[in-house]
């Protein structure tokens, strides 16, 4: 019963913070309540067990990525939001009914999936990070880890390279 | 074992990962900031993590947490790169708001 009390609340705070992402007038209020759901999904995390992930969404999303993001906005000054003129003002409420109609899909694609039996849960032994590093490095996933690795090299010279030339 | 633990069905996890999707797509559509686009795009991302990590719960397969993984440092990189390019554009513009980027007549 705890667990589903404590589910309840973090997927009301996760959806009412992600909503709050996306009227915020302000970026730096969008970057506060999208780090309030990063913290929310990371306790669902926990919720199913996945600890590491959890620890991983913490420190790599809400810890580097969005000091990434803050830093940014304070850096352009973009604090107090300029009025901005909407020339789309129309899109508005379809984009909230193809929203609806988005979730309406995917309810329904995920109704039809059959409810698997509980004696099939990932074991918590296999969640920590000895587990998940020897699966990493096991021969079905070392290729994509390379690629992972080369990719973050090349968005870090990329972003050396954006960030130190003068003018475009 | 004194007693079953309740498990939450997988359904309940999808429909928060839906949810928190079609919010990232509504705020994709509709805000002009580009930050704001960005940080909705990273609420997508996280929706489809969610639902990644409960599917390799429900189905006893680690696979899906090696994706969330990978899923992070691809956005990690993404995150880099997007607001290099933005605080580029704001030199040059003084602006972020999508509708005055133009030059590409998108």
């Amino acid at each position: 019963m705890g667990t589903q009390i404590l589910f309840a609340i973090l997927a009301a705070v996760a959806v009412v913070c992600g909503i709050g992402v996306v009227v915020s007038a302000s970026p730096v209020r969008s970057a506060l309540n999208l780090v309030l759901v990063l913290c929310s999904v990371a306790l669902l995390y926990l919720t199913l067990n996945a600890s590491f992930v959890a620890a991983i969404q913490i420190i790599v999303y809400a810890g580097a990525i969005m000091v990434l993001f803050l830093f940014v906005v304070m850096i352009l000054n973009l604090g107090s939001p300029e009025p901005l003129v909407n020339k789309l003002k129309p899109q508005t409420p379809l984009a909230v009914v193809a929203g609806l109609v988005l979730i309406g899909v995917i309810a329904s694609v995920v109704a039809s999936i059959p409810p698997q039996a509980s004696g099939r849960l990932l074991p918590e032994a296999t969640t920590g990070a000895l587990t998940i590093g020897l699966s990493l490095f096991s021969p079905a996933w070392v290729f994509p880890f390379e690629a992972v690795s080369v990719l973050l090299l090349v968005a870090t010279v990329g972003a050396v390279v954006l960030a130190t030339r003068r003018a475009l | 074992m004194a007693m079953a633990p309740v498990h939450i069905p997988l359904f309940y996890y999808l429909i928060v990962s839906a949810i928190l999707f079609a919010l990232g797509t509504i705020g994709v559509i509709v805000r002009r900031n580009a930050i704001i686009m960005f940080m909705c795009i990273e609420l997508m991302l996280n929706a489809v993590n969610l639902s990644l990590v409960a599917f390799s719960r429900y189905l006893s397969d680690i696979g899906g947490q090696l994706m969330v993984i990978f899923v992070m440092a691809v956005a990690a990189a993404e995150v880099a790169v997007g607001l290099g390019i933005i605080v580029s554009i704001f030199r040059n513009r003084e602006s972020i708001n999508i509708d005055t980027l133009d030059v590409m007549k998108g």
